[in-house]
């Protein structure tokens, strides 16, 4: 369990994880709204060296963007309650950066291995992060970042 | 002189318009399905794009008889290439590119945002410099605009859209979908009784409504636990107060900082009264709103922007793509 006290200690942190992370990597971030998985995800796009204003993708349902790596921004937030054909597939095959906000949603198209975060937010404001790696990849990133 | 065929279908609405010249819009028919994302409390993309399969040469052939329009004499066809749900916008450029191609027409993709702002010009001529405030569920955006299409974004939303927060919003305090318009609503029955934090009131162009939205989430959540009840009139007074401000506010300051003539607002937010009668009152020079059956997706927008676009003769290739985002900038004149 860790526990970031405000904003920057979430950006920072997101910038921590963005420099440990290998191509392909896969990330799940589960909260409520307004528990800052989008503050995490401006952070590991700083890392990915991205310029550009990461904002909400809720309406889009993913946002693209592109750095050093490419980032494939996710929130299927809107997508409660259906199991379709999305074209997501070939965008968690990628050798870029996934981060998916309310993966849920989206539970059965979801790749088997990929690190998950789990957000909650204190009385205090601070938000307290747990982390289940799933496949040897991810544990050996939790191993690195002294996060297990 | 110009006849223009313009698509739109990036959402929950597909829509078909024939415009001639500048302003003389032969129709503008418009299927939403805001009833069925009802049922689910907002949008469902593959629903939506669904739909959008089974009414697309339905609105095309109402569009065409309602005009009374044969599509040999169709100058160009403009289709929204983005930003939008992709399964959605999917249909509309199939649509698009199956007329150009068989009609030997010329295509032309247009920005949705690029669309909004040219809204207002199916009412009267823009003038230039402006600054464009452009709001929706997608989108919060200064654009500052030296002349006609050109695009500079001056400051964006660093994390949630107006018209999303809104939604949100909307959705914890168990409104109806869309939140956007109940919100507006029933704030002018309520007072501004609830603290919230003004967000991001800084000398930034920039918008952050994140924090907003949690500060309600936060207040219904204690209010929750305390078996208090909270007047949402008064709450969504108190959001939409607050919110307003911050668009106003930096609205005004950047149309002075850029000196332009006049400023101009785009968007489906862009139908919210309260914004309206703030920008209206506080802006020291004229603001230009859509009329309100403009400020929703719908394709005359795209048919004015496209006009443009015509003119300049900004065409795209038959192998144009849809993307969930473009960058409006790159939109621009000369580009």
């Amino acid at each position: 369990m860790l526990q970031l006290m405000n904003e920057n200690e979430m950006l920072e942190f997101g910038k921590q994880l963005g420099q440990h992370l290998f191509n392909g990597a896969i990330i799940t971030l589960n909260g409520e709204l307004g528990v800052g998985k989008t503050t995490l995800t401006k952070g590991i796009g700083a890392a990915l060296g991205i310029k550009k204003v990461i904002n909400s993708p809720t309406f889009t349902i993913v946002k693209i963007y592109h750095g050093d790596q490419t980032l494939y921004h996710f929130d299927a937030y809107r997508l409660e309650g259906q199991n379709e054909e999305l074209g997501f597939e070939e965008m968690f095959e990628d050798d870029g950066i996934c981060v998916i906000e309310w993966p849920q949603y989206i539970e059965d198209i979801l790749p088997d291995d990929r690190l998950e975060i789990h957000m909650t937010k204190n009385e205090d404001q601070s938000r307290s992060f747990s982390f289940v790696a799933k496949g040897e990849q991810y544990q050996n990133l939790l191993e690195e970042m002294n996060l297990c | 002189m110009s006849l223009i065929l313009a698509i739109e279908s990036s959402c929950d609405e597909m829509s078909v318009a024939l415009l001639k010249d500048k302003r003389e819009l032969l129709c503008n028919i418009v299927a939403s399905q805001i009833d069925t994302h009802r049922l689910y409390g907002g949008v469902v993309p593959e629903i939506a794009s669904r739909m959008h399969v089974e009414c697309v040469s339905t609105v095309l052939k109402t569009a065409l008889n309602e005009a009374k329009v044969d599509l040999n004499d169709v100058d160009a066809i403009a289709v929204t290439k983005g930003p939008g749900l992709v399964g959605s916008l999917h249909v509309g450029m199939q649509a698009a590119k199956t007329l150009a191609l068989a009609y030997h027409k010329p295509l032309i993709g247009v920005h949705h945002i690029a669309g909004h702002i040219y809204a207002n010009e199916l009412v009267e001529d823009i003038e230039y410099p402006c600054l464009c405030l452009v709001v929706s569920g997608g989108h919060s955006e200064l654009v500052y605009m030296e002349h006609e299409f050109s695009f500079e974004v001056i400051g964006q939303t660093l994390d949630d859209a107006i018209g999303e927060a809104y939604d949100k919003v909307g959705r914890v305090l168990h409104l109806p979908y869309p939140g956007g318009p109940v919100i507006d609503k029933i704030a002018k029955e309520g007072k501004h009784s609830y603290k919230l934090p003004l967000p991001l009131n800084d000398d930034s162009y920039n918008f952050s409504f994140s924090g907003l939205k949690s500060a309600v989430i936060n207040l219904k959540h204690n209010a929750d636990q305390r078996g208090e009840v909270l007047v949402n009139e008064d709450l969504a007074c108190s959001f939409q107060e607050v919110a307003i401000e911050v668009l106003v506010n930096k609205t005004i300051k950047a149309a002075k900082d850029y000196q332009v003539k006049e400023i101009i607002v785009a968007g489906g937010v862009s139908a919210n009264s309260g914004l309206r009668d703030s920008l209206k009152e506080k802006s020291p020079m004229k603001v230009l709103f859509p009329p309100m059956a403009y400020c929703t997706d719908n394709a005359a927008m795209i048919a004015s922007a496209g006009r443009i676009m015509y003119e300049n003769s900004m065409f795209s290739p038959l192998d144009l793509s849809v993307k969930p985002s473009y960058d409006l900038e790159e939109e621009s004149v000369g580009e």
